[in-house]
């Protein structure tokens, strides 16, 4: 089992490898193009406080006892959407009970139909790992690939917007 | 009482700033570091003006077309490029501030301006917050008094994974790898992207000379540990295309300790290999 997650894992990171290395243009203008929707004001407070109450992620989710205000129900925080090379990569995360439930990739590059096959076979990937890799409670993450890259800086962001 | 963390993400110079401060405490003092977070902001998209090689209109880039004299150029321009051309000679040439022949100060500037918004908030008085620019990370005292803040690696082969755990006070962190920059690193000598390492992280305690050293180590390959290792307060993790690892002598007074987990899948089954006594081998 272990052995088939590594290799699929290598497969990608040769794919996101080559996506990195192709010279194809970046579209997108210098402007941030900030996540709409979400607690995006500058100066957020963290600590739970800022949640905003987006719909929840409808997506594949469990028993998105969707609705508000209760501590136990699930919230969702959108993660400002990271420019990479190839265009802005984005996240929305589902907390419950402090837990990452789920990760839905909004965003990510899709200027052609390759970027989108590689994109819908490795950001799923991406997140399954991120979900089982957040008991390592860690404060911060350095370096990255180029697609988590983008994903990691999202994610963060919607992390601390979620206070974790 | 050091009140509820300040937090604020901030998205600038093509990727994502996150800032994490733990001292920002209530009322008045809280006003205060609220202040220097907004000029701390203000900084880094003054920064991403002067010397982004991306923006037609920068500084760097009216410079390198001839078409702005260096002393027109605002006085940070010139300190920066002293300290690329100092970053260049410490690394014996494998640190260039024109990478791919065109001037690109990116290498410095940005862990350098990591570094100036933690001075900022400095000055307001905080000693608990870090910051992560991008993946390069600068920490100030710890996130409480006798605990240290806990930096992922990111693994480079496994996207989403992490690689070991750094944990520490007042540190600095920055990690270079293929993928994210295969593009960007080139060897300065041969021109041609670098790739015979994976990823390279290095720990010190500014995250300016720390990244430098990514950049210039990565570049070098698997030798460059031991150059690293004569560098004082400075240490390594090196992780090969192959997936196999190696670290400077002090490298492993960061790793964090294991702690258990539910999940076997998870980063630390990889610890136990790096807690050995292990040294690199050039």
């Amino acid at each position: 089992m272990r052995r088939i997650i590594v290799s699929c894992a290598a497969t990608i990171s040769g794919v996101v490898l080559l996506l990195s290395l192709k010279p194809h243009s970046t579209a997108t203008t210098s402007s941030a193009s900030i996540s709409t929707g979400s607690s995006q004001s500058s100066s957020s407070t963290a600590g739970g406080t800022s949640a905003s109450p987006s719909p929840s992620a409808g997506s594949s989710s469990s028993s998105s006892s969707s609705g508000s205000g209760s501590s136990t129900s699930a919230r969702t925080f959108t993660g400002t959407a990271a420019q990479t090379r190839f265009g802005p990569v984005q996240v929305k995360i589902t907390v419950k009970n402090k837990k990452i439930t789920n990760i839905e990739v909004v965003e990510y590059p899709s200027d052609n139909p390759k970027d989108q096959q590689i994109n819908s076979y490795a950001l799923p990937v991406l997140n399954q790992e991120a979900i089982s890799a957040q008991s390592a409670q860690i404060d911060s993450v350095s370096g990255a690939t180029y697609t988590s890259d983008g994903y990691v800086s999202s994610l963060q962001s919607a992390i601390d917007q979620a206070g974790l | 009482m050091t009140g509820t963390p300040l937090r604020h993400v901030e998205h600038v110079m093509g990727t994502v700033f996150s800032f994490d401060i733990r001292d920002a405490g209530s009322g008045a003092r809280r006003d205060a570091v609220q202040g220097a977070l907004r000029r701390a902001v203000d900084r880094l998209h003054r920064i991403d003006e002067l010397f982004s090689p991306y923006r037609e209109d920068s500084q760097i880039s009216r410079l390198d077309r001839g078409e702005l004299a260096l002393d027109a150029c605002a006085p940070e321009v010139d300190r920066v490029l002293r300290a690329c051309a100092e970053a260049a000679r410490e690394t014996g040439g494998w640190f260039s501030d024109r990478p791919a022949g065109r001037l690109d100060p990116c290498g410095y500037v940005k862990g350098w301006s990591v570094e100036e918004a933690s001075r900022l908030l400095r000055e307001a008085g905080s000693v608990r917050h870090s910051i992560s620019g991008g993946g390069d990370v600068q920490t100030v005292g710890g996130p409480a008094p006798e605990q240290p803040w806990r930096i992922g690696i990111a693994h480079p082969l496994q996207p989403g994974m992490l690689t070991a755990v750094v944990a520490g006070q007042d540190i600095a962190v920055a990690t270079s790898g293929t993928a994210e920059r295969g593009a960007h690193i080139l060897d300065p000598h041969t021109g041609r992207p670098a790739t015979a390492l994976a990823s390279l992280t290095v720990v010190g305690a500014g995250i300016t000379r720390a990244d430098v050293w990514a950049t210039a180590g990565f570049a070098m390959g698997p030798d460059c540990l031991t150059r690293i290792e004569a560098v004082d307060g400075l240490d390594a993790l090196a992780v090969l295309p192959d997936g196999s690892r190696r670290w400077t002598s002090g490298f492993p007074a960061y790793a964090a300790p294991a702690r258990p987990t539910p999940d076997p899948a998870d980063w630390r089954s990889a610890l136990p290999a790096l807690s050995a006594p292990g040294r690199p081998t050039p």
